[in-house]
Parts: C-alpha cells; sequence; structure tokens
C-alpha cells in the first residue's frame, strides 16, 4: 500500500497512501448501444478500449496489470442489454444479464432447467451478483462452465459494431482458444433454442466443495425414442482443452444406444470422448488426471440422465 | 504517461450522503477506506476469491475490490460499520460473537455483510452455510463457529418470529 515514486506527499496520511491498484484508464458508462459501439470502434481501432460488463474477470486482471487498456468502456449503464425473453421455442438473454437474476428467474428455470443448474455451478452468490452471462461467454475461460453448455445447447451469440451485426453460432464463437469475436464488436444478446424433448444434465468435477471454476465439467442432452434409444445427442466439456470444447464424437458414438446399457456407459463413448480431449496440466492435476475426470463426469452425467424419464 | 482521470463520486453510505474526488481507477474498496475512512471493509486478496471485502450494493453482497468507486456513483452501499446502532450489535454480529465465530476477525466484515443479506432474503440454513459461506475464506475458524451463529441466529427468530 506503499506511495508510488516521484508522488509529492501530501500532508493528509488518507491523501498520501493512495493504493490505487489498476493502472491508469480512461472512463466512460455510455447509455445507449449505439454510443457503446461507436466509442468502441473508435477507441478500439486506436488500441486499448476494453468493455467492462460485471467485473469479476477484468477486475482482477486490472488489479493485477495484466491488461493495461487505455479506455474502460463500462456497460453497466447501457440501457436495454438485460433483457430475459422466454418464449416457446427460444430463450434470449441479454448480454448484461446478471448471474444471479438468471438463477432467480422462475419462467426460465421452467424452459430451460439446465441453465438455472449450472448458474449455480459457477463461483459464488458474491461473484454471481455481478457477473454476467456476455461477460462469461466472452472471457471464454476454457474451464468456465456457461461457455460450455452455450456449446452443448447450441446457442447464438448477437454481435454489435458500428458497421452493423451479425450471429454467431457458440461452435464458430468457441471454435478456437479465445472468441471469434472481432475487435470493436459487443456482444448484446444470447439466444437459447428450447431443446424440445431433450434432457440436459451438467455435471461438473470441482476443485473444491462450491463454487470456483472446475477441474472438468461435462454439459450432456439427449433426445430418445420411446424405445430409449437415443436419438440425438449433444455434448461439450469444459476444462478438457485450451478452449471449451464440443465433443461431436462421443456424440456420434452415444447416439443409436440405450443410456442403461447393463455394463454401464459403453467404453467407446468414454474413449470418443476422450480421443478429442487435450486437457492442460498445471498444479491442480495433470491432463492424464484430468482425462481421468472428464470419464468419470460423463459416466455420472449419463447415468444420471437414464434415471431420468424420456421428456 | 498519461493523466490520471478524476471525478467526483456521491453515493450513500449506511444511510447517508457521501462525496469525495477520486481517481477513476480506484476500487469501490479503497474508495470506502481511504476517502470516506470506512476501515472495516477488509481487503485481502482483490481477485474476488476471500470476499473479505465484501459490501452490499442496493442490499446485495458484491465485492468492493471488483468494483471501480465510480461505478458506485448514485448507488446505495452498506457496510460493516453500518450493522451495529447506537453501540447495540445486530443479532447476527452477537451470535458470531457467542459462538466464537471469529478469531483474528480479518474475514468477519464481509462474512457478516454476507450473512445480512442472507438473513434479509429469507435464505435457507443449507443455503446459507453452503452457497454463501463458501464465498469467503476464514482461515482461523474453522468455520464451526460461524456456522454455528448462523444456526444459533435461526433458533433465534424461529423463537421470536
Ligand atoms: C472468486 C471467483 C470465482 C469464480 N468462479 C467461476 C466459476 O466457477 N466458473 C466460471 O465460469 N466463472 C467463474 N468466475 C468468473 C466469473 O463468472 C466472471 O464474472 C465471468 O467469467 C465474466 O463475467 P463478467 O460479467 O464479470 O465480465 P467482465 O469481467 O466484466 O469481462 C470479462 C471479459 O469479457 C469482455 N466482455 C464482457 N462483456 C462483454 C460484452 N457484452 N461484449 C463484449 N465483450 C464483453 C470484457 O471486456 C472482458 O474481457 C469466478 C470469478 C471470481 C472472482
Ligand atoms: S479483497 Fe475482495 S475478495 Fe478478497
Ligand atoms: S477469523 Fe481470522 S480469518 Fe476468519
Amino acid at each position: 500500500m506503499g506511495q508510488g515514486p516521484g508522488q509529492a506527499g501530501p500532508a493528509d496520511t488518507r491523501e498520501r497512501c493512495r493504493p490505487v491498484k489498476p493502472p491508469v484508464f480512461e472512463y466512460m458508462a455510455p447509455r445507449t448501444v449505439e454510443e457503446t459501439v461507436r466509442v468502441l470502434g473508435a477507441a478500439e481501432t486506436a488500441g486499448g478500449a476494453v468493455p467492462l460488463a460485471g467485473g469479476q474477470s477484468l477486475m482482477p486482471l486490472l488489479n493485477r496489470r495484466r491488461v493495461r487498456p487505455s479506455l474502460l468502456v463500462d456497460l453497466n449503464r447501457v440501457a436495454d442489454l438485460d433483457t430475459l425473453i422466454v418464449g416457446e421455442r427460444t430463450v434470449r438473454i441479454g448480454a448484461l444479464t446478471r448471474l444471479r437474476t438468471l438463477e432467480a428467474h422462475g419462467p426460465l428455470r421452467t424452459a430451460l432447467p439446465v441453465l438455472h443448474d449450472t448458474v449455480r455451478l459457477v463461483a459464488h452468490p458474491q461473484v454471481r451478483s455481478r457477473a454476467t452471462l456476455g461477460g462469461s461467454l466472452c472471457h471464454a475461460d476454457p474451464a468456465a462452465e456457461l461457455p460450455t453448455l452455450a456449446l452443448a445447447l447450441g446457442a447464438r451469440l448477437r454481435l454489435a459494431s458500428a458497421g452493423g451485426a451479425r450471429t454467431e453460432t457458440a461452435d464458430e464463437f468457441f471454435a478456437a482458444g479465445g472468441t471469434s469475436r472481432l475487435p470493436g464488436e459487443l456482444l448484446t444478446e444470447v439466444e437459447f433454442p428450447v431443446p424440445e424433448g431433450f434432457r440436459f444434465h451438467f455435471e461438473e468435477i470441482p476443485r473444491h466443495a462450491h463454487g470456483g471454476f472446475p477441474l472438468v465439467g461435462v454439459c450432456v442432452g439427449v433426445r430418445r425414442d420411446a424405445a430409449g434409444t437415443v436419438t440425438h445427442a449433444r455434448i461439450a466439456a469444459a476444462g478438457a482443452a485450451d478452449h471449451p470444447l464440443r465433443l461431436t464424437e462421443a456424440e456420434r458414438a452415444l447416439t443409436g444406444r440405450q443410456l442403461g446399457a447393463p455394463d454401464g456407459v459403453a467404453r467407446d463413448v468414454l474413449d470418443a470422448a476422450t480421443a478429442q480431449a487435450s486437457p492442460p496440466s498445471d498444479l491442480h492435476g495433470s491432463g492424464a488426471f484430468r482425462t481421468a475426470l472428464l470419464r468419470t463426469a460423463l459416466r455420472r452425467a449419463v447415468t444420471t440422465l437414464n434415471g431420468q424419464e424420456t421428456a | 504517461m498519461s493523466v490520471a482521470a478524476v471525478r467526483t463520486v456521491t453515493l450513500t453510505v449506511n444511510g447517508t450522503e457521501r462525496t469525495a474526488r477520486t481517481e477513476v481507477r480506484t476500487l469501490l474498496s479503497d474508495f470506502l477506506r481511504n476517502a470516506l475512512g470506512l476501515t472495516g471493509t477488509h481487503v485481502g486478496c482483490e481477485e474476488g476469491i476471500c470476499g473479505s471485502c465484501t459490501v452490499l450494493l442496493e442490499g446485495v453482497p458484491v465485492r468492493a475490490c471488483l468494483m471501480l468507486a465510480v461505478q458506485a456513483e448514485g448507488a446505495r452501499v452498506e457496510t460493516v460499520e453500518g450493522l451495529a446502532q447506537n453501540g447495540e450489535l445486530t443479532g447476527l454480529q452477537s451470535a458470531m460473537r457467542d459462538e466464537h465465530g471469529l478469531q483474528c476477525g480479518f474475514c468477519t466484515p464481509g462474512i457478516l455483510m454476507s450473512l445480512t443479506a442472507a438473513e434479509r432474503e429469507g435464505l435457507s440454513e443449507e443455503e446459507t452455510t453452503g452457497q454463501v459461506l463458501a464465498g469467503h475464506r476464514c482461515r482461523c475458524t474453522g468455520y464451526a463457529g460461524i456456522r454455528a451463529a448462523v444456526a444459533r441466529r435461526r433458533k433465534e427468530s424461529e423463537a421470536t418470529p
């Protein structure tokens, strides 16, 4: 908390020790999407305008000076960025909608129970009160739950810029490390299809009991026919690669099967999943350990879905 | 070296309107402590993990270290200094003392703010000791005393609704 070098020392101690830790930046809080994208576009070409949503990932980075934007564009006062529309076939959620709001929304829970359950796996209530859906997707941490969920559900992301607007699928948005968001673009809305006849479940292996990024997580969705045979499968994993990973091979392997086969989840479904995964090694566990956990999480997810009636 | 941008921030803290000039990069936690002299809000990790800086923003627990003071312009903020009235502890504060819910006390202001909000919202005991307490690191108590304080508070409020 010491005083920086070269700062004049006023007499008042409170004034003297100025423990401001983020680097120097300009700050503005626009009121409309139009104004936001105009500012982002103009400043980002000049290098260094960064949108600030819930701040639950960006502020730690600023506090450690891992990012040094010239301009912080605060989205928290932009109107109409936190709409939430639960329709028959789709749910549309404004990018600035807080996880706390998603958690508490009754109609949303009915339409997309897996979204409610997965949001409650993210961090703690004191972080979910600020963290936003758009921030989580744009931050795109490879171990984060919501990008993985967006992949499994086949979400569509609406991006606005000074030049217009476009829509990306989650598959496109998370195709490699980071996202396909271009400089100057603002994520405005996320559209989740309400998957008719599907059951989804998100299973994760946490690092500790509650909150914080998981070691691995997996989201599985299945549609079954009257005989219980899987006709469609959607699978994505967190912590399984350097980006949120759609497990298309495992989807194929699961299709055409009964979930409750006598030997549990067929080995080749697990093999298909691990063949596509390339989890990182770090101090919390080796890649091989995470691969083993991915198999466990996938087995648990399928077992849970098997215990539920077909939708 | 760019010149630090400065703004005047006005917010309501514990029911009193407060105004101060500050750099836009000042964290809400540092603003409360240094500009307003409210040092009850503690600062540990500044990464959102430890929870010692937790305050209530419009009644909802947030990490003061992950917000800029300018973002709280016009907002209603509650800190640990606003809990006791005329030297009289709140029921939660008494329960924490009686159940040895603190030792060094570093984590305590943040925990009290989260538990106060949980009580107001009527969260279940399970939700409070599970989800809510998970958002706080206490290196002293092992949480047993804090859980006991939550349980005691619940019994007391059931007895006197
Ligand atoms: C203690 C703690 C525990 C956590 N645990 C978890 C966890 O278990 N799982 C998990 O998934 N996450 C976890 N997080 C991260 C949390 O979910 C973040 O809040 C989230 O990843 C980012 O959302 P945000 O709204 O806070 O975004 P910010 O931090 O404000 O922004 C994140 C990034 O996205 C950009 N951005 C934000 N919104 C937009 C937009 N609309 N358009 C374009 N760019 C945008 C920002 O410029 C920035 O680069 C945790 C965080 C903390 C502090
Ligand atoms: S200082 Fe804010 S969470 Fe640790
Ligand atoms: S009482 Fe010391 S950290 Fe909790």
